[in-house]
């Protein structure tokens, strides 16, 4: 969905997190603010919610656990019972390391896809990057325009709030396929049809 | 309100010079958008030339069979176990430095770790390749993957160790690389957004996945590596105690002993950290990371070094004493003549190895040689070259003497093409690092953004002036308010 959006760049942690109280206060919406690294606190200055990736992660170790033993134990007792020496035919400590190694095998490569699913990531993936510099030195934070805002003030409020460059874009909040490198076209609602 | 966390000025700053954010930037991605040296095309040329002389010898082993290999009635594991066991010894650095690190809260691995775990990965890939070849008909080597098959099914057994094995270093290659790779995902976004050739946009902007720096995305990467780095801390513990139960569960004297598994963990550490030195030493020569891969990063991995090798050397220890404390004639033997016995056929082996991994690493408690770039870099190739003879030993000094003398006379000595085989893994290896350090950041950039203001060293100074200013009014204040 294409949006308006007043764009405030800091390049100060210490001027940051002050702007985004006086900015929350008044009233504004924050849309996002894009870091080039993990700012300590920035997630509850804004007020967002503790993720529960790990929850994700802990069901899909247990999967992996249930599978790992399960599968093991059916091919040993019931589908092809080998005889291996005399030995039990469900020796639980020798499937210790390999019932392990595949809860860690299931835990991380479920989490690494659900983090993926959840931010939306994906090779080729494109979405709207608000200032290049976003990976680099500056904290930009993005607020979306309502029909209630008025861009001249939110930008002057910017301003007073120490933001070193402010604009106004027009872009697509969500994302799309398409070559990094192609001119900035928004795909508006008739060219995609929804 | 305060967002820097304090840091003492008694510890060294992580990050020397007059840094900001941007300069970070700079210095990391400007070698990769630069044309490389000579010297890397020279390395380039070198490994490739290695690698080509590995696959000739791999062509002859599959050609002809593991017959190409010296390998003989008794010394059935002979190099290719050796350099297995070596490879992802080394491959337990990256992982360690990452999970463990993280978890201790060390700053100083921000440093080092991208290098460390690009090297564990080709380390790994490097170690797959040996057992997988000895299986001799490799193109049958998916017969140890458990899937429904048309052979009965048949089922491989996952009660033997050599399927943990499997299990194993597949896991801590996947999980390793999943670690490595989402790590990098916001430096390749650093490296897309500076991006101004075609290829380099295209390039980028594919492998970065179209991260933004999402406030809520941080959060999430945040916890991804957290639960990451819980989860590969017992992993790298588990997969050399794995490896080691290829030898500890059989019934060889000199292999079966319950202190392989603990043994061969800090081997393991001991090894890799001594090949992450190698390489970052010279990394940031070449490179000009100097400032990000400081001294106080080497002294601080030399620690590491001295530890493992001091436990390394008190498992040498505790297993002769064990061998002979325990009164099994077979197990004694393995290890007094064997070993031991300076004269014996692999007494050399045995005496090179309690040098380089036992003694030599002791001149690490001196600090000036910890410090000591040089002689570091002399250290870790001498521990290298230890850690692979404490393989061999253990390996064909066990086998080449059975309970059968008549089969004792011959001597094992590795032919051409293993010799060959082992080279190519290293032209593998080198080639692997040398496209990493060409293509991507070798140092965690947004990491180091994040420890910056509390270990970069302009910033630590200025801490100091307005710590002393505290310090000064909070005494002036006091003095005013105490009663005279």
């Amino acid at each position: 969905m294409i949006k308006k959006f007043v764009v405030g760049c800091f390049d100060d942690e210490k001027v940051l997190f002050p702007a985004i109280k006086n900015v929350r206060k008044a009233g504004y919406k924050i849309h996002d603010v894009y870091t080039p690294f993990p700012v300590h606190g920035l997630d509850h200055a804004l007020g967002i919610r503790e993720t529960s990736l790990h929850t994700a992660g802990f069901i899909f170790g247990i999967i992996g656990t249930a599978t790992a033993l399960g599968c093991m134990g059916w091919i040993f007792t019931s589908d092809w019972p080998l005889n291996i020496g005399g030995k039990p035919h469900f020796p639980l400590p020798a499937f210790i390391p390999i019932t392990f190694e595949t809860t860690v095998l299931f835990a991380s490569v479920g989490m690494v896809m659900t983090f993926c699913y959840l931010c939306q990531m994906m090779p080729g993936v494109k979405k709207h990057h608000f200032h290049p510099r976003a990976t680099d030195d500056l904290f930009v934070m993005v607020i979306e325009c309502t029909e209630k805002t008025n861009e001249t003030e939110v930008t002057s409020f910017l301003q007073n709030n120490g933001a070193i460059e402010i604009n106004v874009q027009e872009a697509e909040t969500g994302w799309w396929f398409g070559r990094y490198d192609k001119q900035q076209k928004l795909y508006r609602h008739e060219e995609v049809g929804y | 309100m305060s967002l820097l966390k304090y840091e003492s000025q008694l510890r060294e700053p992580l990050v020397d010079g007059d840094k900001d954010y941007h300069q970070v930037t700079e210095d990391i991605c400007r070698p990769i958008e630069a044309k490389p040296g000579k010297l890397w095309y020279i390395g380039f040329a070198i490994s490739v030339l290695l690698l080509l002389f590995g696959v000739y010898s791999v062509y002859r082993e599959v050609t002809y069979g593991t017959g190409e290999w010296n390998l003989n009635k008794t010394v059935g594991w002979g190099w290719d176990i050796t350099n297995f066991v070596w490879w992802i010894g080394i491959g337990h650095a990256g992982t360690l430095i990452s999970a463990i690190l993280l978890l201790f809260r060390q700053g100083w691995r921000t440093g080092v770790n991208r290098a460390a775990e690009a090297m564990t990965i080709f380390a790994v890939i490097c170690a797959g390749q040996f057992p997988i070849f000895h299986m001799g008909r490799v193109w049958l080597a998916f017969f140890v993957l458990p899937y429904p098959n048309s052979r009965g099914p048949v089922w491989p057994n996952f009660a033997s160790p050599l399927m943990w094995d499997v299990f194993a270093v597949s896991t801590y290659f996947t999980v390793s690389l999943l670690f490595w790779y989402s790590g990098l995902l916001p430096d390749l976004a650093t490296l897309r957004d500076r991006a101004r050739t075609k290829f380099r946009k295209m390039f980028y902007g594919f492998t970065s996945f179209g991260w933004t720096g999402s406030t809520k995305h941080w959060q999430r990467h945040e916890s991804l590596s957290l639960v990451l780095a819980g989860i590969s801390t017992p992993l790298v513990l588990s997969v050399h105690t794995i490896v080691s139960f290829d030898f500890a569960t059989s019934i060889v004297p000199g292999w079966h002993t319950t202190i392989f598994p603990p043994y061969f963990v800090a081997g393991a550490i001991f090894s890799g950290f001594a090949m992450v030195q190698s390489l970052l030493i010279i990394t940031r020569k070449v490179l000009n990371l100097e400032d990000y891969i400081t001294v106080g990063h080497i002294e601080a991995m030399n620690k590491v070094i001295v530890l493992t090798g001091s436990i390394v050397g008190c498992a040498y220890l505790t297993e002769l004493f064990v061998a002979w404390y325990g009164q099994n004639q077979y197990e004694w033997w393995a290890f007094k003549q064997n070993r031991l016995n300076l004269f014996s056929p692999y007494g050399w082996a045995y005496y090179g190895m309690m040098f380089c991994n036992v003694v030599s690493p002791q001149l690490f408690w001196s600090r000036k040689l910890r410090r000591n770039i040089l002689f570091t870099f002399f250290m870790s190739v001498l521990i290298n070259v230890g850690m692979w003879f404490e393989r061999f030993v253990i390996i064909v000094t066990s086998i080449y003497r059975d309970y059968l003398p008549s089969a004792w006379s011959t001597y094992y000595s590795p032919s051409v093409w293993e010799i060959g085989f082992y080279l190519g893994t290293f032209g593998l290896f080198f080639t692997c690092y040398f496209l990493f350090a060409k293509f991507f950041p070798v140092i965690a950039v947004a990491e180091i953004k994040a420890i910056l203001k509390t270990s970069g060293e302009n910033y630590k100074k200025k801490m100091t002036d307005t710590e002393k200013k505290d310090a000064d009014k909070f005494y002036i204040e006091e003095v005013e308010r105490a009663p005279h």
